[in-house]
């Protein structure tokens, strides 16, 4: 077996290797840039190397600079993760030719699964079922054009060297077609250095569903079931189960069968996985092939009970699986949810910063939380802006459901915008309980975005209730203070008006050891908690139910966040609140007369200067940020009044860029 | 005997109605509450006591004689926040426009008198017009009593001013004396001569808003300590505010329980500072990391923001806390973060709070607006406050203290009873580029030169070792332990007893 393998990789996939490569008792080296000297990854190693500067592409990316690590602390073998140099068939070439073992398929397979084209081509003479369009780059607007129309609307143009989202647009018509073809392949260049796109047939309410493999060197190769992850913003993943809730095990085989097939005509050894479109006949298409571990590797590990980096490293070491097709047993159902640094009311934008406070849930054998991040690192802007995944596992698709919006309530994270209220919402939403999942989930459930405080929440009660108990805690604290007057001393009542949403309720709280007895209009309720003052969440029992709500005092008001609901509730004493019902309702600034920057980022261009009149859906400005360009458009016809920011210029998130008339 | 209390409750009830049900009408319309009812939100459910409910006032021109109205446009009295004893007074806008009289002047001045003798804290609540015209001198000099009292009071017991209305000409000047002045978005007005009168004399078009709103005030000109949004924000606000004050300057500050024990570790302040020097960060979250239960009363947060002060607690008693904001203008000092720093520092100080200091400071801010504006004079009046301080003080270096401003910000020379730094900091005169572009001025165009001599003085200088070879460091803490160490110290300077020479008072550069 190996003596130190080095994970050329940063994050929770880096902290993921670690711990496995520790459990098979093998030293462990990773590689950091400069942003990076104080990650989990590096405090977690055996040992660590400075790579380069933050940018990737001088560090993570730099092949050279690994080699050295690698010479330089003699390691023997080389987990790559995803991303970064996990499909780069030259690194795995530069590692053969060093003989240092890359954890990972032969450079072979990976250089012809790499190529879209290719591995469609490859797919096809095994059998496999494709998307309809030749997947020949093109080369100019004229030719997409014609490519699209001659596979029929919608298209999608994607980059021949894509992946992750980048470099994908969808075309209904002949100008998306052109313009989208400039976008996909421009970001494309800037991804991966080769603008090539091609052109194919866009499925509508399609699902994302992908098989599992894994092979040996021997030739033995198994499916390992599907993972659904259909539930995607910005064409990325954002929820993944195992199994998936569409498949009958007639198509389940068929694709495992068809996943198999395409793995031995590569010759494919280690864990890859092949990823299908299915539509709603369970009609399923072969996508491409991704010759790595998977971000939401951890479903099929708990439902299979297999740990995939495991035997990813006993395959690179030689070793025949020890088991085949028949003795895959799929127990149990997974989930597993990605809390981005990101903004779901503004398009998902990415949001970078310290985490000033992290605190995730704790993990038992129903949940594991993979992250390669602790309270105060940074999430910085050279890279994904992934903070942690959270697997929940049970018996049935609706307890790991239940058991992941516990999860999610208990996840506890400031000092970045994220999307754990939307994920929480997620879990909530009955079409997602229902299982009716499609890649346009989120666009079709989400028009607007995603906004916490629209969020209906599911158990009024409980949150009066906590309120409440919350307000009454402080109000006993705060007849404790010094100096009272004798006689005088404050006495705390009992009775109390909970203001949430604009709907009064009054509510009688008592405290006693270990919780709170409540009266509220709809009878009593008792609830357990241990919670202290200052504490950010208000965990215990009412009636029986468990519960987490985050608390945060906003002024006068709490700000609680539960199941993906945001609210601020006010508790008043029954004068206080009449008068604060006296108050008028502020509204809440005009913003829009303004194009604002929704993240913070690079200004790349403007494409409309002072006195221009506009029409809803132009092109107004591009921002980048996080190496993605993103188009602001016009939401209304309006003529643009000032320019107020200059291309070139760095803007934070809400700095206007353009104002209207 | 029967007559008398008929006549009575016919006083009571009269009073209670102010200018009457339509001008009640009208003061909520705009969004504000009445006198009697912001003092029901700001007290104890039924712990008001109010004085002099009979008083009218005694002015018989301009047909005055036949207008008056029990209580005369101001409610006083007191009653208890948390059980702690308060005074109280609340213009009312419904009688005469909250007018300032002889004899509402007077009631304000009772309370203040009893307030003094007592010591407990005057919370003024203001929504008036100004001065009673028809009364003429009486009103002014009405005025003048109630400035007179609170210069006497001023150190004494605090004073809080609530603008809840219209603040203008000389009644701006009895809130300009009291330790905190409080706004409320859209409402409040404070101005010393009103848009129509800067009209006529400057040709400035201004409204009341941009002249004197809670937001000019609390970010443009520093009058305002905060603002809120609403009457009842204000006044709950108020109360939590409160539970910080001492009642006096004989008492300590009050202590309340708290689940926050004082040797909370707070692991991730160690990677607060970033690798990178030119890098900020928030000090607001070491001051929230650091202070019970993350509860920090932010004063004056929209002014001056290169320096924050507020209050919070350490194992249950109050701090005042003073940190340098790297995140504003590199976290220098300039006039008016000098002021902001200096004034909160003297309240501290009059009202036995000790003062915990987090310094990241690159020193004075340059130039000629700088200059010309009297950086000298101003930036002296936070060293002379520090200097004059008498209450314990704890001192955090987290990161730069530069050059004079590291003297000011509470530094050991200024009587600092325990000065700590965190291993990333630099005590120094300046930074190394500067201070190796003066010492080795020859070098000067020899890059490779300077980048040495850079190193060196980095070295040297960059780390808290020279300043703690002196003893101008009590020691170097893990950030982690940044709570714990202060708890620690705060505990030890319970007892602190430390006087000033006798004098009339010192002659701070005003």
């Amino acid at each position: 077996m190996f003596k130190k393998i080095l994970i050329a990789n940063r994050g929770e996939i880096a902290c993921r290797v670690i711990r496995t490569a520790r459990e098979m008792g093998i030293q462990t080296v990773a590689v950091c840039s400069e942003a990076d000297t104080r990650a989990l990854h590096v405090e977690m190693a055996d040992d660590s190397v400075l790579i380069g500067p933050a940018a990737a592409a001088e560090s993570y990316l730099n092949v050279d600079n690994i080699m050295k690590a690698i010479a330089d602390t003699g390691a023997d073998a080389v987990h790559p993760g995803y991303g970064f140099l996990s499909e780069n068939a030259a690194f795995a070439k530069a590692l053969q030719k060093a003989g240092v073992a890359f954890i990972g398929p032969k450079p072979e397979a990976i250089t012809v699964m790499g190529d879209k084209i290719e591995s469609k081509k490859v797919a096809l003479k095994a059998g496999v079922n494709t998307v309809p369009g030749d997947g020949g780059a093109v080369e100019n607007a004229a030719e997409a054009v014609k490519a699209a129309n001659a596979i029929g609307y919608p298209v999608m143009l994607k980059a021949t060297a894509g992946g992750g989202g980048k470099g994908m647009r969808i075309a209904r018509n002949d100008e998306e077609c052109r313009d989208g073809l400039k976008r996909a392949s421009s970001e494309a260049e800037t991804a991966f250095g080769d603008g090539r796109v091609f052109v194919e047939k866009y499925i509508e309410n399609p699902r994302h569903i992908e098989i599992q493999i894994l092979a040996d060197a021997a030739g033995n190769t198994v499916y390992l079931g599907e993972r659904e992850c259909s539930i995607q913003r910005r064409h990325q993943k954002v929820i993944e189960e195992a199994p998936s809730p569409f498949l009958d095990s007639d198509t389940r085989r068929a694709m495992g069968t068809q996943a198999v097939a395409l793995a031995e005509a590569v010759g494919y050894t280690s864990a890859g996985t092949v990823e299908f479109i299915v539509d709603q006949d369970r009609n399923f298409y072969f996508l491409e092939m991704n010759t790595r571990l998977q971000v939401e590797h951890p479903v099929t590990e708990k439902i299979t009970g297999l740990d995939l980096v495991e035997w990813m490293i006993r395959i690179a070491d030689g070793e025949s699986l020890s088991f085949g097709q028949d003795d895959v047993q799929l127990n149990g159902w997974a989930m597993e949810a990605r809390v981005y640094a990101e903004n779901p009311l503004r398009n998902f934008m990415p949001s970078t910063g310290r985490l000033t406070a992290y605190r995730p849930p704790l993990e038992d054998d129903s949940l594991r939380v993979d992250t390669g991040v602790s309270e105060g690192s940074e999430i910085s802007i050279h890279y994904d802006p992934m903070i942690a995944k959270v697997i929940s596992y049970a018996a049935t698709r609706d307890q790991a459901r239940t058991r992941m919006a516990m999860a999610l309530d208990e996840f506890h994270i400031q000092g970045v915008e994220h999307n754990i209220g939307f994920l929480a919402a997620l879990m909530g939403h009955p079409r997602f309980a229902e299982g009716r999942l499609s890649t346009d989930f989120i666009a079709e459930e989400y028009p607007e975005g995603f906004q916490a405080q629209d969020v209906t929440p599911d158990d009024p009660t409980l949150l009066i209730s906590a309120a409440a108990c919350i307000h009454r805690a402080y109000q006993e604290r705060a007849s404790m203070i010094s100096g009272q007057i004798q006689g005088r001393q404050r006495i705390v009542s009992d009775d109390w008006v909970v203001l949430m949403n604009g709907e009064e309720s009054t509510v009688s709280v008592t405290l006693r050891d270990g919780g709170y007895d409540l009266s509220l209009k709809s009878g009593r309720v008792a609830i357990e908690t241990n919670w202290k003052m200052g504490e950010p969440l208000f965990q215990g029992e009412m009636e029986g139910q468990r519960f987490c709500i985050q608390v945060e005092r906003s002024g006068i008001a709490y700000r609680l966040t539960h199941a993906g609901a945001e609210v601020d509730v006010l508790v008043m004493n029954p004068r206080t609140a009449e008068l604060q019902a006296l108050m008028p309702v502020k509204k809440a600034p005009d913003t829009s007369k303004f194009l604002l920057s929704p993240m913070p980022g690079l200004l790349v261009s403007l494409s409309v200067t002072k006195g221009q009149g506009v029409k809803a859906g132009e092109e107004l400005a591009v921002v980048e940020a996080m190496k993605m360009e993103n188009v602001l458009r016009a939401e209304q016809d309006g003529v643009i009044a000032a320019v107020k920011a200059e291309s070139g210029e760095t803007l934070a998130v809400d700095q206007v860029i353009l104002e209207f008339e | 005997m029967q007559d008398i209390i008929r006549q009575l409750e016919e006083k009571r009830r009269l009073a209670r109605l102010g200018g009457g049900q339509k001008r009640i009408y009208a003061q909520h319309a705009k969004g504000k509450l009445t006198a009697r009812e912001r003092i029901d939100l700001l007290l104890d459910p039924d712990s008001f006591e109010e004085w002099d409910m009979f008083v009218e006032h005694r002015s018989t021109d301009f047909g005055m004689e036949e207008n008056t109205i029990p209580g005369d446009g101001v409610v006083t009295g007191f009653g208890t926040v948390n059980g702690r004893l308060i005074f109280v007074y609340s213009q009312d806008f419904t009688v005469f426009g909250g007018s300032l009289s002889e004899s509402h002047a007077e009631k304000i001045c009772k309370i203040m008198d009893q307030a003094m003798k007592v010591g407990a804290p005057v919370i003024g609540i203001n929504d008036s017009g100004g001065a009673r015209i028809q009364e003429g001198v009486a009103s002014l000099a009405g005025y003048a009593e109630v400035f007179q009292r609170n210069v006497l009071a001023s150190g004494v017991i605090p004073q809080i001013s609530m603008i809840m209305g219209p603040s203008a000409g000389g009644a701006v000047y009895s809130p300009a004396m009291t330790d905190f002045i409080f706004m409320v978005e859209g409402t409040s007005y404070m101005f010393v001569t009103g848009p129509e009168v800067v009209k006529t004399v400057t040709h400035e078009e201004v409204t009341q808003e941009e002249l004197g709103g809670a937001v000019t005030h609390t970010t443009k000109s520093g009058v305002a300590d905060k603002a809120f949004d609403d009457d009842a924000e204000a006044l709950l606000m108020l109360r939590r505010f409160i539970d910080f004050l001492p009642a006096n300057n004989r008492e300590q500050p009050p202590v309340r329980p708290t689940p926050d024990l004082g040797d909370r570790i707070e692991t991730s302040l160690d990677t607060l500072i970033p690798d990178d020097a030119a890098k900020p960060y928030d000090m607001k979250e070491l001051i929230t990391k650091v202070v019970d239960e993350g509860d920090f009363f932010e004063l004056q947060p929209g002014y001056a923001a290169n320096i924050i002060v507020g209050f919070g607690r350490m194992e249950g008693a109050t701090v005042g806390i003073v940190a340098n904001q790297p995140m504003v203008l590199a976290g220098c000092l300039d006039i008016s973060s000098s002021i902001k720093a200096a004034r909160f520092v003297r309240f501290c100080d009059c009202f036995n709070i000790p003062i915990v200091t987090f310094v990241d400071v690159p020193g004075f801010l340059p130039g000629t607006a700088q200059e010309y504006g009297g950086i000298i004079k101003h930036g002296a009046k936070l060293l002379f406050a520090y200097a004059e301080a008498t209450v314990p003080k704890v001192t955090v270096i987290t990161r730069k203290a530069y050059g004079g401003a590291y003297d000011v910000m509470s530094s050991k020379h200024l009587r600092g009873d325990v000065n700590f730094a965190w291993p990333s900091a630099e005590i120094a005169v300046m930074g190394p580029k500067g201070a190796v572009e003066i010492i080795f001025r020859a070098d000067i165009g020899d890059d490779a030169k300077i980048a040495e001599r850079t190193e060196e003085y980095r070295e040297r200088f960059a780390n808290p070792f020279v300043a703690g070879h002196r003893g101008y460091i009590d020691d170097v803490i893990m950030p982690h332990n940044t709570r714990v160490r202060i708890a620690k110290s705060l505990r030890m300077l319970r007892g602190k007893k430390l006087d000033n020479p006798w004098k009339k008072h010192g002659n701070m550069p005003l």
